[in-house]
């Protein structure tokens, strides 16, 4: 392998493992401070013992995001040097517009309400969570700014072969990003719907199976108390039965979110990169019909070992067009588009080395934008119908007492992060051979692009890039053991486990029950919350 | 000379002096969890003055970096991967130092909390050396070609800078920390710290002088030198200060110092950003560098607006974590049972 294979692996797996902790830091966030504002207004003692263990496993993820955020920052200038220079003059602005302007606000605020809890008065407190999390939502726009431009370039004017931005405001309402943006933040909170519902399951599970609580004659659940136990009293079944609501609740708007938006995302994809929407559908020749089931070799190069097995006609016209009649146009008769627009070969530059005079690849990967989107959709789609499942089969106040059930709704957990994590591999590796992939508006920017094979660092050498990858990617493993091993502890440990104030002292129902009554007591006191 | 770059080297020395003031005690803090504290009381003590605050620093560097890449995209990309070795082990510091900080506490065991100490105070040590030797090398420079790519292989970039710039921001760092810990703690630990820093100030700022000194030989101007003495000035008031037991001057001054020496150290760097030591047609400037002016512009609008938001709601921060640690502050540890326990102890009915 070259040092452009093992950059592009690199870059995939740590962006990837990035975005395992984003969304669940993302939806998860508003998702606590949604419910510490009910807490506020309320004052029910159930959103407190809510904000304090969700907002717990809120902070464990968290921390993870932020080490490996700070990989992505330098990695464009470590691996993809002639990248960055290409770029430079339109990329940065937005990398930098969210380091300041939305990671110094998340970073600075969490810190407020992390330790905040007495020092603060109870609005401010719960002021600087909203505010950090609307911190995170100004991040999320910023980077996909940044990428869709990479996607659909805008804006800018060659001089002297780089880009040079003339149009900040093209730039920063790109369509390709208002479209990508919400979809993304619909896709977080998908995360942060299973998440809550998963957990919240195993716990109501549990009370069932531990006889703490037991079903009446009319079939509705009948809360009880542990006494030995801190943490499990009837208000701890509030606790769980109310998370479950909301993660259900969440989880079905937020598919339906993904899906309208993501229909406005294909629909301009088959506009801005004809070719990644016809490698998502392996579709050969042009036609009208999405197939459901493809076989054959889909991975082939020349496209003609595919058949569709299945396939509905009308509905791929319906995913570009919005009609059931108009020809999309299949990878065969891109192919020769994209050839007499880009080229051939490889040009003939230095920066190429080797692969100068190649013959480009203009088809994607298949297999991966294929198999990619279908998975998107397909996880997204199970996690909804689950949770639709959930809603119903909790309409008593409780869980069946089935073992499976349970473990089903724990792992679903999953299915979200797969369609998140299968959404931006079809999305970024659909690009290829493309790093920044041309606008084919042809006002003349669609001269604006870059081979991903002239992008990586000359002056790097593949040992280097390879000791980076092998490295990262163990710290990586270790460090997501750890992270789930304190995750499974702390939910575990029930809504004991984020209040030290149920465990170190005698519960008092009053006590938690109503908002602290003001900022900082005398210099004696101990900390509300110390690492 | 054109203007918008110049003002954006300012811009980006001012956010690695910056970084370099308060993520500096923080990460001195750090080192000093090993060296310094005494006992795990201690040791939670060190880390819950900068607890609120370490994550808000850190986001500095991503600034400096992410400002780079936006004003002077040929520094970053050159910088960023001529220096990849040292870039990567700074990456792995970090990453292990900002997890160890929230896992550190959340399981209550002698062991796993030793292993996250070494992660907090080697973490920080790799982290302030590695920077430092970037920062010493940007200045100095390195064996660039016509395009800024690194020439000789992984470690070319390796020379004595590096060494002086890394000692010289850890020294740096760990007088700061200790300066820090005076100002923010009560009882043994704000003694103890004020004593060594008294004690140690001579020795920890020796590097950083040797570097602002060498490099005032190399491309020193009239006010870069007079920066230099007043930054000496600065560190013999912080001296006398800690020695009074004016906590909070002697931290002041130790940043006129710092502010000072960074000045001298930029001021005398400018205009080049990135000297090639093979050829000095090839060396990075504030002029053939730099991003459009079109791109400067924005940036300056955005900047005009970001940093005072920035400046005030961390000084705020300070402000709200204003009073002191002490140990008597610090909870007991939280030790929790799995609420699935219930089983063995439900009442069985
Ligand atoms: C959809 C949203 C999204 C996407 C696509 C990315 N990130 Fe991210 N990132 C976040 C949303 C986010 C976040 C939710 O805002 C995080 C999680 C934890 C945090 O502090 O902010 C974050 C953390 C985070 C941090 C650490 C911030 C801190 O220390 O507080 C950095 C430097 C980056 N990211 C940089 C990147 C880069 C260069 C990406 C592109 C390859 C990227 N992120 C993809
Ligand atoms: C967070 C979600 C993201 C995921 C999961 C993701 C995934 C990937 C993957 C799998 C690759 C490798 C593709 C290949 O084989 O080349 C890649 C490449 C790349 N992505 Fe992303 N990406 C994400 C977001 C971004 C964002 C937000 C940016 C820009 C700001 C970006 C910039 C790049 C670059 C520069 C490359 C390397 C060049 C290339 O190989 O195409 N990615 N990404
Ligand atoms: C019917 C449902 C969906 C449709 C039609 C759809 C469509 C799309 C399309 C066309 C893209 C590619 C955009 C591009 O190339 O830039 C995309 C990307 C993506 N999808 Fe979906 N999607 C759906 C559901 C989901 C679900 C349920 C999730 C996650 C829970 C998800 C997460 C993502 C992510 C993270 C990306 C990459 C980032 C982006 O470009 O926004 N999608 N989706």
């Amino acid at each position: 392998m070259d040092a452009l294979e093992i950059a592009r692996w690199q870059f995939g797996i740590t962006t990837v493992y990035h975005f395992m902790m984003v969304p669940l830091t993302i939806g998860l966030g508003l998702v606590v401070a949604v419910i510490q504002t009910l807490w506020y207004r309320t004052g029910k003692p159930e959103y407190l013992r809510m904000t304090k263990f969700w907002g717990k496993l809120f902070l464990i993820n968290f921390i993870m995001g932020v080490a490996t955020g700070i990989v992505q920052e330098f990695q464009f200038g470590m691996a993809w040097s002639e990248y960055s220079r290409f770029v430079g003059d339109v990329f940065g602005a937005p990398l930098a517009m969210e380091a300041l302007l939305a990671f110094f606000v998340e970073s600075t605020f969490l810190g407020l309400w992390i330790f905040g809890w007495k020092q603060l008065k109870p609005g401010v407190h719960l002021a600087c969570l909203w505010v950090a999390v609307i911190g995170s939502v100004f991040s999320a726009y910023f980077i996909i700014v940044a990428n869709s431009w990479m996607q659909h370039p805008v804006g800018v004017e060659m001089v002297n072969g780089r880009p040079v931005m003339t149009d900040a405001w093209a730039v920063f309402t790109n369509n390709t990003a208002l479209v990508a943006v919400p979809h993304t933040l619909f896709g977080a909170l998908a995360v942060a719907g299973a998440f809550l519902l998963g957990i919240a399951w195993y716990h109501l599970w549990r009370r069932r199976h531990d006889g703490i609580d037991t079903i009446g004659a009319d079939g509705k659940v009948i809360p009880g108390e542990a006494a030995g136990i801190l943490g499990r009293d009837r208000n701890d079944h509030t606790v769980w039965i109310r998370s479950l609501r909301i993660g259900a609740v969440v989880a079905m708007i937020s598919f339906a979110g993904t899906a309208v938006t993501g229909d406005l995302q294909g629909k301009l994809m088959f506009e801005q990169q004809p070719m990644k929407m016809a490698a998502a559908e392996a579709a050969c020749h042009d036609g009208t019909g999405f197939s459901v089931l493809s076989v054959g070799n889909v991975g082939s190069k020349n496209c003609d070992d595919v058949v569709a097995v299945i396939e509905v006609p009308g509905i791929l016209s319906f995913l570009a067009k919005g009609d059931f009649t108009t020809e999309v146009k299949g990878v065969n008769s891109l192919l020769g588009e994209y050839q007499a627009k880009y080229g051939t070969e490889v040009p003939n530059n230095p920066i190429y080395g080797d692969r100068a005079g190649q013959q480009i690849q203009y088809v994607p990967v298949m297999e991966v934008t294929y198999w990619g989107f279908r998975m998107m959709i397909g996880f997204g789609g199970v996690a909804a119908l689950a949770a639709l499942v959930a809603l119903w089969a909790t309409r008593k106040g409780t869980v069946p007492a089935s073992r499976g059930l349970m473990r089903l709704a724990v792992f679903g957990i999953l299915a979200p992060f797969g369609a998140n994590a299968a959404g931006w591999i079809f999305t970024e590796m659909g690009r290829q051979p493309f790093v920044v992939a041309p606008n084919p508006d042809p006002s003349g920017i669609d001269q604006v692009f870059m081979f991903t094979a002239a992008a990586v660092s000359p002056g790097v050498s593949a040992g280097e890039i390879l000791t980076s990858l092998v490295v990262l990617t163990s710290i990586y493993a270790v460090l997501l053991v750890v992270e789930v091993k304190l995750l499974v502890k702390y939910i575990r440990g029930g809504v004991a486990s984020a209040m030290p104030e149920l465990v170190h002292a005698p519960v008092d129902e009053n006590e938690d029950s109503t908002p602290p009554g003001g900022p900082g007591k005398p210099d004696d006191d101990v900390l509300a919350f110390a690492y | 000379m054109e203007l918008l770059p110049t003002i954006w080297f300012i811009a980006i020395a001012v956010l690695w002096t910056g970084y370099l003031f308060l993520e500096g005690f923080d990460l001195g803090v750090g080192m000093l969890m090993k060296v310094f504290a005494r006992n795990n009381t201690e040791r939670r003590v060190l880390i819950n003055t900068i607890g609120p605050v370490w994550d808000g620093n850190e986001v500095w560097l991503l600034t400096a970096g992410g400002a780079t890449f936006a004003a002077f995209p040929l520094w970053y990309a050159s910088l960023f991967s001529a220096l990849y070795l040292p870039l990567l082990l700074v990456l792995v510091a970090l990453i292990f130092r900002a997890v160890a900080f929230e896992y550190r506490g959340k399981v209550d065991n002698p062991r796993w909390r030793a292993r996250w100490d070494w992660a907090i105070s080697a973490g920080s040590f790799v982290a302030a050396f590695g920077v430092g030797a970037a920062l010493a090398l940007t200045t100095t420079g390195m064996p660039l070609d016509a395009n800024g790519d690194r020439e000789g292989g992984p470690f070319a970039w390796f020379s004595g800078y590096a060494v002086l710039g890394g000692l010289a921001v850890v020294g740096f760092s760990l007088l700061h920390g200790l300066g820090f810990l005076a100002l923010k703690t009560d009882g043994e630990v704000r003694h103890r710290a004020r004593a060594w820093f008294v004690r140690l100030l001579p020795v920890l700022l020796l590097p950083i002088a040797g570097w602002a000194v060498s490099l005032q030989l190399l491309s020193g101007e009239a006010w870069t030198i007079a920066a230099v003495v007043a930054a000496v000035l600065a560190a013999v008031l912080a001296w006398n200060f800690a020695r009074k037991g004016a906590e909070g001057r002697a931290f002041m001054s130790l940043g006129a110092f710092l502010l000072l020496g960074s000045a001298s150290i930029f001021g005398a760097a400018f205009p080049v950003v990135l000297p090639s030591t093979l050829n000095p047609a090839f060396n990075l400037t504030v002029s053939n560098a730099s991003s459009s002016d079109y791109t400067l512009g924005l940036m300056s609008i955005v900047a005009c607006i970001g940093l005072p938001l920035v400046l005030a709601y961390q000084a705020w921060t300070y402000w709200v974590f204003r009073r002191r640690v002490s140990a008597a502050h610090i909870p007991e540890a939280h030790s929790f049972l799995p609420a699935i326990a219930a089983k063995a102890l439900a009442p069985k009915d």
